[in-house]
């Protein structure tokens, strides 16, 4: 049995609202070239995701769930990982991926409809976002379990929403971590909503991060706006589970600034004016605070980055818009690692009808 | 050497214990498969002989321990889970369906997932309820997905060693009546049994008999009552339900033009109709009478006292097969 103490009700934090450090900030983020690298991606990120949407509003992509407002979550959980861990995310976790080498034309190819998106040429041991909410949590503890039994330095990151702690799977999933002791760590992005229903709706308990007291393992508040708070709690989390402490849950706190995707429209169920406070916290402005205040950041980079970051974003999306589509046949290609003869008589009947 | 006779459950204890010494990525995990040995004892000692980590006890949590063989799977592990009866594996099926079975298609083959799950099915043990379900049709149709079960000790042993050793995801499906049923000499010579490929269990001209698992032994007792009166009977055992070798099917139905299906499950879009449909698109012209299915009813499978009732017997299988031989 393992002594599991309640976890603190007030998230941590290193940076205000404000962009003021509220306390000293963790060793990494006393580099401003690490705290400028996190700055970019959180912008690329926002950048890949507002033209997602636009390429999904004039009809050249499929339903897609933005990330806005959260950038930090997931930013945050990938740039405390390993090249060589094993990131376990849901659908919403773009942010990471491009983070850990998954590119913009991949991650459109995948929202656009075609699996070749999921074939990263790096990470190539990473697990595409799962679709099925909380269904991945067990992935996790079994890539962690594999890292064990193998002796190998390894960890497993899940990021899973607030909706997905209601699960089953992400229940029994944490328990077995626990009882295991496997270094997986999962990220709860808790943005307030599992699409229309709000986090308090969600469950009763005090916060998320109690989902880990009766798992036995370490759960913690992290204020999720601020990516220094995120990834020092998810460095914490993976140091702890490389030296063989076993797994941790960390509840990043955030708000979902934009429809649950695409197919969705917030308005029908939440106020307008709600969001429009919340953007008082997002977690881009106020990294961008700090680094001013510190003398690190100015209109003139900000200019230089927004432009930077809009050619790579343009580039990509004429890449993905250009790229010839699939045979139909190649639907066969992978569905069992050698085409049984069943299935062959139905990969030419699918050749013979696009003739 | 002598090859010992063992009985189905022995023979996939065989199996196991000849995949893990042969591979070191091969595991067992599952509820009471360590100390306990499985429920039926199919892993019976192998936590003595390889070990906590590698003979598994898990918290009892079915779609976890489908969702753990996932990761494991993906990371290159050959995990062998164990759903202690079929009545619970439906919590794994979302596993089995949104994950294992299309890792490979939705990652174009960077990531896979050779994992299998194996689960004692059917009815005929006088179990408690929901031990005695045959969920293979459900899981059958699950593209990318392979079910296979096993009707004797020798093809448990040659087909699980196979499913092990198979690269994509693999439902296991033990007939609990046969774990004890009946022994056979089973050499534990690590020989695979060939996976997508019917057996001919009996060779004859009248009528073919189609089945799996447990019913096979309804089906040859038939087929040898019908000897006796003048019919001659094939009877094949489908072995691997998914993906179906059609073609052994269907050269079977040609030569002798009358089909009947046996299987435990209900009826209604059991795998049986899905074989009544290729006879019926690939046969036609060669059938001479309508193919008839003898199966438990669309109804939830009884408790112990009446399961005898609703699992086809022998006589069925007979009268049925009288129908089509009779069939003008």
């Amino acid at each position: 049995m393992v002594q599991t103490a309640a976890p603190s009700v007030s998230p941590a934090r290193f940076i205000d609202p404000a962009g003021a450090a509220v306390r000293p900030l963790p060793a990494f983020a006393r580099d401003p070239a690490e705290l400028i690298r996190l700055y970019r991606a959180m912008v690329l990120t926002r950048a890949f995701d507002a033209k997602a949407v636009a390429l999904q509003r004039t009809g050249r992509l499929g339903t897609f769930a933005s990330s806005l407002g959260q950038e930090a979550v997931a930013v945050g959980a990938a740039a405390a990982m390993r090249p060589e861990d094993v990131f376990v995310p849901s659908f919403r976790e773009q942010g990471g991926q491009l983070w850990r080498g998954v590119t913009a034309i991949e991650l459109l190819t995948y929202w656009g409809g075609d699996e070749r998106g999921s074939d990263f040429k790096v990470p190539r041991e990473d697990f595409p976002g799962a679709i099925p909410v909380a269904s991945h949590a067990p992935h996790a503890v079994g890539a962690a379990l594999a890292f064990k039994l193998r002796g190998e330095p390894r960890a497993a990151v899940c990021i899973l929403g607030d909706g997905a702690t209601s699960k089953g799977d992400f229940a029994e999933a944490l328990n077995i971590a626990g009882v295991w002791k496997v270094p997986a760590v999962f990220v709860i992005n808790n943005n307030g909503w599992a699409i229309s229903v709000p986090v308090e709706r969600q469950t009763a308990a005090e916060t998320l991060a109690h989902k880990a007291v009766a798992a036995g393992i370490a759960g913690e508040r992290a204020d999720g706006n601020d990516v220094v708070a995120v990834r020092d709690a998810v460095d914490r989390a993976l140091a702890r589970a490389r030296a063989g402490g076993g797994s941790g849950l960390i509840e990043a706190v955030t708000y979902r600034l934009g429809d649950h995707t695409t197919a969705d429209d917030a308005s029908r169920y939440r106020d307008d004016a709600l969001v429009s406070a919340r953007w008082r916290e997002e977690p881009i402005r106020r990294l961008r605070e700090y680094l001013t205040g510190i003398g690190q950041w100015s209109r003139e980079k900000e200019e230089a980055l927004l432009a930077t970051v809009g050619e790579q974003i343009e580039a990509a999306a004429t890449a993905y818009l250009a790229m010839p589509p699939r045979s139909p046949e190649t639907m066969f290609d992978h569905a069992f690692a050698r085409l049984p003869g069943d299935l062959a008589a139905q990969r030419a009947a699918a050749s013979a009808e696009g003739q | 050497m002598t090859v010992p006779e063992v009985n189905l459950a022995q023979a996939a204890n065989l199996a196991l214990a000849r995949a893990m010494q042969n591979d070191p990525r091969v595991l067992i995990l599952g509820e009471d498969v360590g100390r306990d040995g499985g429920v039926f004892r199919v892993t019976d000692g192998l936590w003595k002989r390889f070990g906590d980590a590698r003979v598994i006890d898990t918290p009892l949590a079915e779609a976890a321990i489908a969702g753990v063989s996932v990761g494991l799977a993906a990371q290159g592990f050959l995990p062998v889970a164990e759903i202690q009866f079929t009545g619970f594996i439906y919590p794994a099926i979302d596993q089995l369906l949104n994950h294992a079975a299309r890792l490979r298609t939705r990652t174009r083959g960077r990531l896979t997932c050779p994992m299998v799950l194996r689960s004692p099915c059917g009815g005929g043990i006088r179990a408690p309820e929901h031990h005695s379900e045959s969920p293979e049709a459900i899981l059958a149709h699950i593209p990318g997905l392979r079910v296979v079960i096993p009707s004797s000790p020798a093809r448990a042993y040659g087909l699980l060693l196979a499913a092990i050793r198979d690269p994509d995801p693999v439902v296991f499906l033990e007939p609990t009546r046969l774990y004890r049923a009946a022994r056979e000499e089973v050499a534990d010579d690590g020989v695979a049994l060939p996976l997508d490929r019917c057996f001919v269990l009996r060779r004859g001209g009248d009528v073919t008999i189609v089945t799996w698992g447990a019913s096979v032994l309804e089906a040859m007792e038939a087929a040898e009552r019908l000897e006796a009166e003048g019919a001659s009977a094939e009877v094949i055992d489908v072995a691997t339900l998914h993906p179906l070798d059609q073609d052994t099917i269907v050269e079977s139905v040609r030569r002798t033009g009358r089909c009947v299906i046996v299987h435990e499950a209900p009826m209604s879009g059991g795998w049986g109709a899905e074989i009544a449909a290729r006879i019926a698109e690939h046969a036609l012209t060669s059938l001479l009478a309508p193919v008839l299915r003898v199966t438990g009813y669309d109804t939830v499978m009884p408790l112990p006292r009446l399961e005898a009732r609703y699992l086809p017997t022998a006589g069925r299988v007979v009268a049925a097969a009288r129908r089509v031989l009779e069939f003008a």
